[in-house]
């Protein structure tokens, strides 16, 4: 059951590639004797029964791995990551069928496969459950908190369409800047995985031992090759050494590992997007503007906005009030200004705030697009930030 | 709070005529402030001008828009102003943020010292966050000032937009001013000649409610969504105010027991003049997972250290009706026994009892023989209860052994004097006296875990010969009678953000001017899908689509 669950897993992604392949394909301006229009919708429909396809693959490895664990799948950060980006399919599914839009599959479902393929770099042994996690309660909270999350994503989506497509490029401005960075970003997570994958596959292993912050001699083992060693650390085998040791107050037992992996995404990310630019020979928003010419802005507007009018009551109720509900029956409190708490609190204050500034102040448009975007920005430090650097109670998923 | 609504009401609800009216060119007199005639739909100010009208609350007297002279007024106009609101809750946000930088005080250690620890763990940046006061900042004084801020606003905006543009919708005509029409965002003009019966059914098919007025139409659907974000408002502020009264007392109760094994213990905060609820711990359980168990076998090799399942205290509760006679042993009632597991906490009345903590293997019993160190010969066993150990143990024909001092939790003070921690058993020892027919003046020695110290050169010893156990339970005992408070804050919030935001406020007005036929459209949000449904009704009905005119602006 837990090899069938895998191999499904593995299908939806490639479905999803291929779904994306076909999404921007349909957006290409080939100069065939085709109708333009007809074009666009018949590919457009392809990609979206492909992306259902992908979907219910999912759905497949998402029960059948709740069929061998006995539980939800949802309770580590691998399991939890694949379930945000199935979220964030389903999401686009959604949208899509109310607007038609090929361009938010162009977007949409890579992010969503790098989500994915990024949840895959942690451990995905199935694991027993902890006490605290032993209710029904992890199921109904978690899924819809994701559910909210995938939604209010395609709202970051449809907004940096939006930006792509308005954002003047004729010249540098630091509008053009910050698009640059997101696609940075984009290309680090991809790094991280490139790497993480490579690594992986060629059983590349070093280790070192040091001395953690409690005094404790311990061994870190990184899974990439250490360009930044552990301070004062020794390492156990003559593997590629590294290049310079961490910051000394970083000094928790995996704090130099994750800081190692980090610069890692951030150079891989580095060399992908000047190979991406060398070949373009433009900003790579520049490069994918023209292809978006042909979109409404205010369609691309409406989409964003009728995202976060969707996705804030579930993400709402998922993540503050089932979370609440649950947290008075395991932890005895509604609420305890836990780290995880709080930043899904903060998530919920910033599309508060949104909503305010769109629907009372009248901020459409652009100003509207770039605050989904720092909200997806929100989200994702939520996701990831929090368990990994910051960790409270929640730090098992 | 009276005041402010007895001015608010006097001008804006009455209209009142002791104040400044504004009389329109139709005849009604309008409360001073309004933007737009409640009758007939002319905007008041700004008349020459061609803009767009705002139509924000309908151009009906907003308290806030109208009176800046008193301090009230300013108080009143700062609270209900949106920006204010944004304000403040992008500060929330904010403070919110900086107080996950580093962990707050309730979850670091608890036998460490904060105004140490935060220096020690995290250098300069964690002394500064404590030297701010960073490390209790949800419980800071302008933390909690900033949320009364936040209930503030969100009273004083529900009032000060909430009425006027109750009264604004509901008293709304059909028939409207000329320029209340043209400078709608969506207007065209077009020359008449549609079936006027037409357009009525395509608009009912779509669910538009239908006013008519000497041929003039207003459809209008899902009013009942601008009450949205008052009613999420109201949610809110019970919410707030649900919140705000665990402070009262005998709404919120918050104490943790430790009961070992075998104990019964009155539970705190439950005392009544009824009575009082006692537990009995008969037993903790901790079950691990089975490392041979297929499906986790993986995870847990991986892991390598042991996977709690199960923490559970198996308990009976009773309850005592109150003793009558002073000092009398109090009577225990059976009401029912119940395991208390993590998730599963154990309910009664008011009352919730949780399984939070635990210690496996407390000393409870040790028991030591007294030897001859000679011959290795032993005369008796004593077994000491470190919870009420007794001062003298006589093990007959005249050997005795007295316990002169009992440290349960031994460590030597700052004077390398023995001391003890607290009263818990953690690590006991003992200076005991032991008498036998060989020494009858006592021989004196020093006995904790590791430790023989003798006085001189004794003949006898204290040997270990055993140890008993026991689990300790810890138990929460909560009471929060605010919860019901919270949860319908809870649900009316949720009710109201739904009803805000799943559906849209939209109008349309048609009219017959000139022999022309006169169509404006509005809605308050969502004008991409009002577009596209008057896109839609205009192909059905054969009614003109009306042009978007900001567009025009901007192109």
């Amino acid at each position: 059951m837990a090899e069938l669950s895998s191999t499904l897993l593995y299908i939806a992604f490639i479905i999803y590639l291929i779904a994306t392949l076909v999404f921007a394909m349909s957006l290409s301006d080939k100069k065939g004797k085709e109708n333009k229009a007809a074009y666009t919708k018949r590919w457009g429909r392809v990609g979206y029964i492909l992306s259902i396809l992908g979907f219910a693959s999912q759905l497949g490895y998402f029960f059948t791995r709740w069929m061998a664990s006995g539980h939800a799948p949802v309770s580590n950060l691998f399991e939890f990551t694949t379930f945000f980006g199935m979220m964030m399919v389903f999401a686009f599914i959604l949208i899509y069928a109310i607007y038609r839009t090929n361009a938010l599959g162009v977007f949409a479902m890579p992010i969503a496969l790098l989500v994915i393929a990024y949840a895959s770099m942690f451990p995905r042994d199935i694991a027993p459950l902890i006490p605290a996690l032993q209710s029904d309660w992890l199921k109904i909270h978690v899924t819809t908190a994701a559910l909210g999350e995938g939604i209010l994503s395609i709202s970051f989506v449809a907004g940096l369409i939006f930006l792509i497509r308005v954002v003047d490029q004729t010249v540098s401005t630091k509008k053009t800047k910050m698009l640059e960075i997101i696609m940075y970003l984009l290309l680090c997570v991809f790094g991280f995985v490139l790497v993480s994958a490579i690594s992986a596959a060629a059983g590349y292993e070093t280790s070192f031992n040091f001395t953690d912050k409690k005094d404790q001699k311990v061994e870190v083992t990184y899974n990439v090759p250490a360009l930044v060693g552990p301070p004062n650390g020794s390492q156990a085998d003559d593997h590629f050494g590294p290049l310079v040791s961490s910051p000394s107050w970083m000094n928790g037992e995996q704090a130099p590992r994750k800081f190692n992996t980090f610069i890692w995404s951030l150079l891989t990310g580095g060399v992908l997007y000047g190979i991406v630019r060398l070949i373009l020979r433009k900003r790579i928003s520049a490069a994918i503007q023209p292809k978006l010419l042909n979109l409404k802005p205010d369609l691309l507007d409406e989409i964003s906005y009728r995202s976060v009018a969707i996705g804030f009551p579930v993400f709402t109720l998922g993540a503050l009030i089932f979370a609440m509900i649950w947290a008075q029956e395991a932890w005895t409190r509604f609420w305890g200004w836990d780290p995880k708490e709080v930043w899904a609190l903060i998530t919920f204050l910033f599309y508060a705030a949104y909503l305010h500034f769109r629907l009372s102040r009248g901020w459409h448009g652009e100003k509207s697009a770039w605050l989904c975007v720092i909200g997806f920005v929100i989200i994702m430090f939520n996701l990831i930030a929090v368990n990994l650097v910051i960790s409270g109670l929640h730090s098992y998923a | 709070m009276r005041r402010l609504y007895r001015i608010w009401k006097y001008q804006a609800v009455t209209g009142c005529a002791k104040l400044k009216t504004i009389k329109c060119e139709c005849g009604h007199s309008n409360p001073f402030g309004t933007e737009i005639c409640e009758s007939c739909g002319k905007p008041l100010t700004n008349e020459k001008s061609h803009e767009l009208i705002n139509m924000r609350y309908e151009g009906s007297a907003v308290r806030s828009q109208t009176y800046n002279k008193t301090i009230v007024d300013k108080v009143w106009n700062f609270f209900s102003s949106v920006k204010v609101g944004i304000w403040i809750i992008i500060v929330i946000l904010v403070a919110a943020a900086i107080g996950t930088i580093f962990p707050q005080e309730m979850y670091i250690p608890p036998n460490v010292d904060p105004t140490t620890y935060y220096k020690e763990e995290y250098g300069t940046p964690g002394q500064i966050f404590f030297l701010l006061g960073f490390h209790d900042l949800y419980g800071s004084w302008w933390f909690l000032l900033l949320l009364a801020a936040l209930g503030v606003s969100l009273i004083i905006v529900s009032i000060d937009r909430g009425f006027p543009l109750y009264r604004a919708l509901k008293y709304q005509r059909v028939t409207r001013h000329e320029s209340f029409m043209k400078r709608q965002r969506l207007f065209a003009m077009s020359d008449s000649g549609i079936s006027m019966d037409r357009v009525k059914t395509v608009l009912a098919k779509k669910r538009y409610k239908i006013k008519e007025d000497n041929g003039n139409i207003l459809a209008e659907k899902n009013r009942f969504s601008r009450w949205g974000p008052y009613v999420n408002h109201v949610g809110l502020i019970i919410f707030l105010i649900g919140a705000m009264l665990r402070f009262f007392p005998g709404m919120y109760t918050d104490q943790t027991i430790w009961i070992r094994e075998g104990e019964t213990t009155a539970v705190p905060g439950t005392k009544t003049e009824d009575g009082q609820y006692y537990l009995k711990n008969h037993k903790f359980v901790m079950e691990l997972y089975d490392k041979k168990d297929k499906q986790f076998s993986q995870a847990l090799d991986k892991t390598g250290n042991p996977v709690p399942k199960n923490y559970q205290s198996n308990v009976t509760l009773y309850h005592a009706e109150p003793s009558q006679v002073v000092g009398a042993q109090t009577e225990l009632k059976k009401e029912r026994d119940a395991k208390i597991k993590v998730n599963e906490p154990l309910s009664f009345n008011d009352y919730s009892v949780y399984q939070v903590d635990f210690k496996l293997n407390e000393f409870h019993r040790m028991n030591l023989k007294l030897e001859n160190k000679k011959t290795g010969k032993t005369y008796g066993e004593i077994k000491v209860n470190l919870f009420n150990p007794k001062s003298s143990y006589d093990l007959g024909n005249g050997y005795k052994v007295d316990m002169v001092e009992y440290f349960p939790n031994f460590k030597l003070d700052e004077n390398d004097q023995p001391t003890t921690e607290n009263s818990i058993p953690d690590n006991p020892a003992f200076v005991f006296k032991m008498f036998t027919p060989e020494t009858p003046k006592g021989e004196t020695a020093f006995i904790g875990i590791r430790k023989n110290v003798e006085a001189g050169d004794n003949k006898y010893k204290m040997s270990f010969s055993g140890i008993e156990t026991k689990n300790v339970s810890a138990l929460t005992v909560k009471k929060d009678r605010t919860l019901p408070i919270i949860i319908i804050g809870g649900i009316i919030f949720m009710l109201g953000v739904v009803q805000g935001l799943y559906w849209n406020h939209r109008r349309i007005w048609i009219q017959q001017r000139n022999g022309q036929l006169w169509i404006a459209a509005h809605t308050n949000k969502n004008w991409f899908g009002l577009k596209r449904e008057m896109q839609n009704i205009s192909e059905e009905s054969g009614l003109v689509m009306p042009i978007d005119q900001s567009d025009e602006k901007s192109a």
